[in-house]
């Protein structure tokens, strides 16, 4: 057949002298710079095994005359890290806000902790910055439920509100409203008194008459935690009521919610998942949002903060074992 | 005569199938333990019973067709197929799309199957599976009878072929809305739907090589080695990926036959492979048949397609470990899987070049043909894609890219770009050749499916890789003390404009496949003006050949 082939009138070549359905072959040579790049790509990959792990044998594989691991240079970068990183965070570890404060590198690497920490794992539900959402406090002003100095933060941290940590922080308002322990319209009374004794009075204007009938209701219902003139207990997680603070929303519906449904988030414990180090940095950066108070007079005592933290009941941290801790 | 009985041995044959099928599915209804399994097994007793009832129906009215000529019909039911799944497919692609860009907006609480967990598997199974498939089978069934000069082998099979195909797609596309999944990336449906396609996927095989058995042509043509490359081999790595043992023979769930990092390189062997023989080797044999047909030029090179072919057989099957760099995989496995993409690279082009330079005497045609534009660009694609390919197999750039959208990005070039416009233009050929019209209804509607799909791609593939850079330079950037610059929803939040222009780029796409449906509908109802066509008849080839 092969005296039979046609040639291209276009290029030239000769055809293979096949044909099917009207389609027919150049029989043009490889292309030379093709051929070769496919060559150099065949060197390069032999190149490579060569010198880098390449090709399982019975026993083990090639290892390749650069004797390159990745595993062990990983673990050789982790260990590089963890020996720079050790000594900042055990500085850290035995340091208070002033400690911090009074060295600018340690307060670099708390900073640079706190963040990096707070972004991965706080970020989500208290936003950037910790401006917060709707049923997760605002971190970064000074209105704090369980306490905003630097030891109230750290233990929060560490026992979590709600959580499954046996010494987790914890307070459940009832629901009045759907558990009828009030009738609707006393729910309504009482909203209109905690608007009336707030700084919201100024923009809702509490009804008056309301307001007077929801006093007493108060007195019996909620003054036990939220104090009788509604200024808030930390001991117990209670809000403050005289602020225009709301974490559930501030308008008069939203607060009547509150009253009826009794919300409560969770925040989870974070003890198990860091080292003390890296929650104490996490407070500071937290401490440091622009709400932090300051720290109660140092304890005589120096325990290591986890051993005595652990001692003291959640609802005694802030007024007392929150100081006691420094 | 003879025609007649064996006629009926397929028949039979095909019906035994279904029968036993159908069997099988009761049992499964009265047996299942889980809705969702009860569900499917309603859906295969129904498919089953059309299918008893078509047959039925086929044999009464004793209908062979004319064995003298061609069989169409079933290349123009592929044709619906292809345009109905693409269009779907496309659909729920922008919709999960606008999912990432606007979660909140797209988030439908109450109706749970509408999760992008679900859609995602329906998306990706819709273009690769759906539409890519039928186009496969359609043009398959086309070119093989025109290149070898007999008629599709089988009978009935055939049918069988496209019928249980159609059947295995709305098995894994309802089944992935009720949640039932094996969790293996373009592997997702469950064993009795992975059991069925083995089926079908068998009765494929057999009719192709039937017809090329039967070929009265002496050689076999290029298309038809790239088309029975893509046959066998996907087989292969659907039965091996797809080894399980069910929890139970009356429910959905079964366990991997393979675990830990096995597992991990089985479904990557597949993964990387069904990119390599489904959306590469078949759509190569797409692209042998068709530019040079469309352009009427020669095949650049017999030389090079044979080359490129072994090369390209030989090599794709390793490249699957670069999948897992840096993973539990063992370090030499990812050399390997590295070192085999990079050689992998001038066997792809060699396709390229075969395609783009058999327009070689004929380039002046893409001014007037947008059809032929179409399958220049898609050649123009997946040379970038195959270029761009290797490069991201090398650990250092796989250390930046994986994970990110830049992979998205990757895919779609390929997946828009090759597989789409290579399918368009395929079917583009084929509607005016199938219903015997002198031209398409519209070539300013191609022209208008050409522009905006590309500048869809555009958008789309640009925007993947900005956001898929941007996002791997964040998540490894580091601060002084080592601590991690970014939190990672700093980089979710960074990645939000790049949505919104990959949704957009996604429904110009969409809109392009529309305008092509459209067009390929008034095409084939016959507003365009008629012509018969000599090769629907096989003998008619010899006196071409003569010529």
């Amino acid at each position: 057949m092969a005296n039979e082939r046609e040639r291209d009138a276009h290029s030239g070549t000769e055809t293979t002298g096949h044909e099917w359905d009207g389609l027919k072959e150049l029989d043009t040579p490889l292309p030379r710079w093709w051929l070769y790049i496919f060559y150099a790509s065949i060197v390069a990959s032999i190149v490579y095994w060569v010198l880098m792990p390449a090709w399982p044998l019975v026993n083990g594989y090639t290892h390749g005359i650069l004797n390159q691991s990745d595993r062990r240079n990983v673990a050789v970068e982790v260990q590089a890290l963890q020996t720079a990183r050790t000594p900042m965070f055990e500085r850290l570890a035995t340091a208070d806000v002033a400690a911090i404060n009074a060295d600018p590198q340690l307060q670099e690497f708390a900073r640079a902790a706190g963040e990096s920490v707070f972004g991965d794992y706080c970020r989500t539900c208290h936003g950037a910055g910790g401006v917060g959402a709707p049923g997760y406090p605002v971190l970064a002003d000074d209105v704090w439920i369980w306490g905003g100095t630097m030891a109230d933060i750290e233990h929060t941290i560490r026992v979590g509100i709600r959580s499954t940590h046996p010494e987790t922080r914890m307070s459940a308002m009832p629901a009045f409203g759907r558990d009828g322990i009030l009738t609707p319209a006393q729910v309504g009374d009482v909203s209109e008194y905690v608007i009336s004794i707030s700084a919201a009075n100024s923009r809702l204007h509490a009804d008056a008459a309301a307001a007077a009938r929801g006093a007493t209701v108060f007195q019996e219902q909620c003054a036990a935690c939220h104090g009788a003139t509604g200024a808030g207990d930390r001991a117990v997680g209670a809000p403050s009521l005289t602020d225009d603070v709301w974490l559930y929303g501030n308008s008069r519906e939203e607060i009547r919610r509150q009253v009826e449904l009794g919300r409560g988030g969770v925040m989870p414990t974070w003890e198990a998942r860091f080292d003390p180090g890296t929650i104490r940095a996490l407070a500071y950066y937290v401490h440091e949002m622009g709400g932090g108070e300051p720290d109660a007079p140092p304890a005589p005592a120096a325990t290591q903060p986890t051993a005595a933290d652990a001692s003291v009941a959640p609802a005694q941290s802030t007024n007392a074992g929150g100081g006691a801790t420094r | 005569m003879q025609a007649k009985k064996r006629g009926r041995e397929d028949v039979l044959g095909v019906g035994a199938i279904v029968v036993i099928t159908g069997i099988l599915a009761l049992v499964g209804i009265g047996n299942a333990i889980d809705t969702p399994f009860q569900i499917q097994m309603w859906t295969l007793l129904t498919a089953c019973v059309l299918g008893v009832a078509g047959l039925v129906w086929h044999t009464a009215r004793d209908q062979q067709g004319d064995q003298t000529k061609y069989e169409n019909g079933i290349v123009k039911a592929g044709v619906f197929a292809s345009m109905f799944w693409g269009v779907a497919g496309l659909l729920v692609g922008v919709i999960i799309a606008l999912q990432l860009a606007f979660p909140n907006l797209f988030y439908f609480p109450d109706f749970g199957w509408l999760n992008f967990g679900r859609l995602r598997p329906l998306h990706t199974s819709a273009v690769i599976f759906a539409f890519g498939g039928n186009v496969l089978i359609a043009t398959s069934f086309y070119v093989v009878q025109r290149t070898c000069r007999a008629r599709l082998a089988g009978g009935m099979w055939p049918w069988f072929v496209f019928w249980g195909y159609q059947l295995f797609i709305a098995l894994a596309g309802t089944g992935y809305l009720l949640g039932i999944t094996e969790g293996r990336e373009y592997a997702e449906p469950p064993w009795y739907t992975d059991l069925w396609l083995t089926v079908v996927w068998v009765a494929y095989l057999l009719v192709f090589l039937g017809t090329i058995w039967k070929r009265q042509e002496k050689h076999i043509y290029v298309a038809n080695w790239f088309y029975l490359a893509f046959i066998v081999t996907i087989a292969m790595l659907h039965i091996v990926n797809n080894l399980a043992l069910p929890v139970s023979f009356a429910g959905s769930f079964s366990y991997s036959a393979f675990s830990g990092v096995q597992d991990a390189l089985t479904q990557w062997w597949y993964g990387h492979n069904a990119v390599g023989f489904f959306l590469t080797a078949g759509f190569l044999a797409i692209m042998y048949y068709f530019v040079p047909k469309r352009a009427e030029r020669p095949v650049y090179s017999y030389r090079l397609s044979i080359i490129h072919f072994w090369a390209l057989i030989f090599l794709y099957i390793w490249a699957g470990p670069h999948h897992l760099h840096y993973t539990a995989l063992p370090q030499w496995a990812q050399t390997l899987g590295m070192t085999f993409s990079i050689m992998l690279w001038m066997p792809s082009w060699g396709g390229m070049i075969n395609g783009l330079m058999t327009l070689s005497g004929a380039w002046d045609k893409l001014r007037t043909d947008p059809v032929l534009r179409m399958l220049v660009v898609s050649v123009a694609f997946y040379g970038m894609s195959t270029f761009e390919g290797p490069v991201m197999s090398i650990r250092a750039v796989n250390s930046l890219s994986h994970y990110t959208d830049w992979t998205i990005g990757h895919v779609h070039s390929g997946a828009l770009g090759w597989v789409g416009f290579v399918s368009f233009g395929a079917l583009y050929c084929l509607v005016p050749w199938l219903w015997k019209r002198e031209r398409l209804h519209s070539m300013a509607l191609v022209d208008w499916h050409f522009w905006l799909a590309t500048i869809g791609i555009v958008l789309y593939i640009t925007s993947m890789w900005v956001a898929g850079i941007m996002q791997g330079l964040m998540w490894r950037a580091y601060n002084d003390f080592g601590f991690l610059e970014y939190s990672f929803v700093e980089t979710v939040e960074a990645m939000h404009p790049y949505y919104i222009i990959r949704a957009a780029g996604g429904a110009l796409y969409l809109v392009g496949a529309l305008i092509m449906a459209y067009n390929l509908w008034r095409t084939a109802r016959g507003d365009a003006p008629a012509r018969e066509r000599a090769t629907d008849v096989p003998a008619a080839g010899v006196a071409v050949a003569a010529e």
